[in-house]
């Protein structure tokens, strides 16, 4: 679908990953997983605003880089300390 | 019936990653449980607000669900119409309204009176982070007490609002405030406002960490804290009745006020001034959940 | 010619044409003197002959508001409002055509305040002429709800898609008992299919976002774009209107309407009841030998600046009348005429402001007018912008010492 027919142009806007830019690109500190650490209780990807944590393939949370700002709300909320915020 | 972090995680949410939302915001939070509760057959009227710039700009979107865009004042009226149009074309739609606290208490008021005093068939959602900050932190009717805004550079003087009760009085079937810090508590709210018929409101505490003044990664705790020193207590208003749904044991409130920028002049007495109006809050909701129906 | 013929008001006559055009929600708010549109659309949807929603907003920015959920969500829509009530919906009456949806709205014309005035004048849909919307101005209850039947098709057809407003003038049609013939349902569906959004509509087996943050880079296409529709829309409408022509077998004219202007040496130039009452004058004017004729601009909104520069060659002159004021400009009328003639006619234009808060304006009226600007325009007088008309004699004085 698109937002322009012939000179129609209208205001509509496609939903899509990435919507304003590679916002990895703002981080500062990065959430690094230590997976020894890790118990698998998904706090991290319940609290995560940004919607970068999902279950990898080993079966531990994965960090999707190219969006992930480095809140460090993952790091915060982790009962084992399981998540080391680093410089990035 | 129990809802575990596992039934959320296999629903598909309508926020997609990579918004212009700031790092750690709490409306983005709220609005990724939220609509995973809502799920994909959802029509989302969003008002002039943080929100309007966490999408992103044309011609993108960081939301994977039908979204409207009304000017600041309008919500609950548009939404209004996008029920009652899905109504003569005989689809089921849940119909949101996802506003900011001014888009809410303020400019939005009297719209949200009249569709809720309609008994529109829509879920009117306010993410409250507390004043303006899309326009750079100004006090709104929602600001509490003593805050720092860049128009109460002393800090504001007046309580805020009380907004879900002003909206219960309307007598609509389901009224609750929650917060991103306890999100199953946030989730079975929306799964609840889901399944009744009429007019629902939803009011989120929802930190911003710009706005407020506190380390980024602090939004959680700040959510949760809110709860736990009886700041922002988590209830539901259903049919009139209202029931406290999270009875912590209660915390110091200077452990939630000391996180924050935007109550840094507040001395200790300010505080403890604070501290028993919250206090007192806390047992008037306590004293409303003993009555059958409080409207 | 089939229907029924029914003796209504021009309120009355609009209710029918949003129900004959089946529209699906009708977000509605009362003011004078429009209330009685909405309590009409009330009455046929509560007793069953018309099927729609019925939205009792709280004020007319959500009655716009809410008729723009509506639309955006697929359904034909329809408000009606008035003065204040068109005001107060400012914001939104933008931001529908920003939306481009075909909203279809009646403006029962009416004085703003301060101070309080129910009565005519076109000041309120004035104040948005530059809203993007579609602006007819009308002048018999036939015309109504002709016209509100024609501008749906014209703005649903997907090179227009802008909303529309038919303005009516207040009391004078809203309330003024007119016969009028009702086209049969049946007819009606024929001419204007059920509306089907061509580009978008909230709908979430296919999701988009709706106007969000537009950059720079981005926006001024969206406002040009919108410039397209609304001049692609002067033909549409000259289309619509042959179509309506053929099937019913009634016409009030195009983007204009032309009276006596083939051999005319001046040309009278008025919108809504005031041009009704400028044919009389040209009538009583062509007995006593005067070759003047009547140009009446029913479209606004597009401007037919080519009819009207046409209209105008071989003339002699232009009697432009305004039921408002740009104050210290002109009349909005006066002002686009010459606009339409400029670097193309050097042809002198007389417009007068009238008619404000309901002041009574008659043929005798503007046959007054005409001769004023023919001695005006004969000894090259024509001195000003704008002239003000029927001031209270005391008036009439300081007005002229004043200068301008």
């Amino acid at each position: 679908m698109s937002s322009v027919e012939g000179d129609i142009i209208i205001p509509v806007s496609k939903p899509s990953p990435g919507s304003a830019g590679d916002t990895g690109l703002w981080r500062v500190f990065k959430p690094v997983v230590h997976e020894d650490r890790c118990i698998k209780c998904w706090l991290c990807w319940l609290y995560c605003p940004e919607e970068v944590i999902s279950e990898g393939e080993n079966g531990f949370p994965e960090i999707n880089y190219s969006y992930c700002k480095g809140c460090g709300v993952c790091a915060d909320v982790c009962p084992k300390d399981a998540i080391e915020m680093v410089p990035d | 019936m129990p809802l575990t972090i596992y039934d959320l995680m296999k629903e598909k949410g309508s926020y997609l990653p990579g918004s212009a939302a700031c790092p750690g915001c709490g409306a983005t939070l709220a609005f990724r449980i939220a609509s995973r509760v809502l799920g994909p057959n959802t029509v989302y009227v969003v008002p002039a607000s943080c929100f309007s710039v966490i999408q992103s700009p044309f011609p993108k979107s960081a939301v994977g669900a039908p979204l409207y865009n009304i000017a600041f004042p309008a919500a609950a009226a548009t939404a209004s119409g996008v029920w009652r149009a899905f109504k003569t074309l005989n689809k089921e739609v849940n119909v949101v309204v996802w506003a900011g606290d001014g888009g809410t208490v303020d400019i939005g008021l009297q719209a949200l009176s009249g569709a809720a005093e309609r008994g529109e068939n829509i879920i009117y959602v306010c993410y409250d982070n507390e004043a303006y900050m899309n326009t750079g932190i100004q006090r709104s009717g929602a600001t509490p007490p003593y805050a720092l805004t860049k128009t109460t550079p002393t800090g504001k003087r007046e309580p805020s609002k009380d907004m879900p009760l002003i909206v219960a009085a309307h007598r609509v079937p389901y009224v609750a405030t929650a917060s991103v810090g306890y999100p199953f508590d946030l989730a079975k709210k929306f799964e609840k406002a889901k399944r009744i018929k009429g007019f629902k409101y939803i009011h989120i505490f929802s930190p911003c960490p710009p706005g407020w003044d506190y380390p980024v990664e602090k939004t959680a705790e700040i959510g949760k804290l809110a709860v736990d020193t009886y700041f922002w207590p988590l209830y539901e208003i259903e049919n009139g009745k209202l029931k406290i749904t999270l009875k912590p044991r209660r915390k110091p409130l200077k452990e939630f006020i000391r996180l924050q920028g935007r109550f840094r002049k507040m001395s200790d007495e300010e505080i403890a001034e604070l501290e028993k109006m919250v206090v007192e809050r806390w047992k008037f909701l306590e004293h409303l959940e003993k009555s059958e129906r409080i409207f | 010619m089939g229907g029924t013929w029914e003796i209504i008001t021009g309120n009355h006559a609009a209710a029918i044409a949003a129900k004959l055009a089946r529209v699906k929600v009708v977000p509605a708010y009362p003011i004078t003197p429009q209330t009685t549109i909405v309590e009409y659309i009330a009455s046929f949807i509560e007793s069953g002959q018309m099927d729609a929603e019925y939205i009792r907003v709280e004020s007319e920015h959500s009655a716009m508001a809410a008729a723009i959920g509506a639309s955006a969500a697929g359904v034909r829509a329809f408000t009606a409002t008035a003065s204040q009530g068109l005001l107060l919906m400012h914001e939104v009456v933008h931001w529908a055509a920003g939306s481009r949806l075909p909203i279809g709205m009646a403006v029962v014309n009416r004085a703003v305040g301060p101070p309080w005035n129910i009565h005519v004048d076109h000041q309120d849909s004035m104040s948005q002429r530059d809203t993007g919307w579609l602006q007819m101005y009308v002048s018999s209850n036939q015309e109504v709800l002709d016209t509100i039947l024609m501008m749906f098709k014209v703005a649903e057809s997907p090179e227009v898609l802008l909303p529309f407003m038919v303005c009516l003038d207040g009391f004078v049609l809203s309330h003024t008992y007119m016969p009028v013939n009702i086209p049969d349902q049946e007819e009606v569906d024929e001419f204007l299919p059920p509306y089907k959004p061509p580009h978008w509509s909230l709908d979430p087996e296919n999701p988009i976002t709706f106007g969000n943050l537009a950059l720079p880079d981005e926006y001024q296409e969206m406002r040009w774009s919108m410039d397209m529709a609304m001049r692609r829309a002067h033909d549409v409408i000259e289309r619509v209107v042959e179509e309506f022509r053929e099937r019913f077998g009634r016409y009030h004219g195009g983007v204009v309407w032309e009276y006596k202007l083939e051999d005319a040496d001046y040309v009278v130039i008025a919108m809504g009841t005031l041009a009704s009452e400028a044919e009389v004058a040209v009538d009583e004017l062509r007995d006593r030998g005067v070759r003047v004729g009547l140009l009446k601009v029913r479209s606004f909104r597009p401007f037919p600046h080519k009819e009207v520069l046409k209209a105008l060659e071989d003339k002699r002159g232009a009697i432009v009348i305004d039921r408002s004021i740009a104050f210290s400009s002109g009349g909005p009328l006066g002002i686009e005429v010459k606009a339409s003639i400029y670097n193309q006619l050097d042809l002198p234009i007389v417009n007068f402001i009238t008619g404000l808060g309901g002041r009574d304006v008659t043929y005798q009226d503007v046959e007054q007018m005409v001769r004023e600007s023919m001695d005006r325009i004969l000894s090259d007088r024509v001195d000003r912008p704008y002239y003000w008309f029927k001031l209270k004699p005391e008036f009439e004085k300081a007005e002229i010492r004043e200068g301008y």
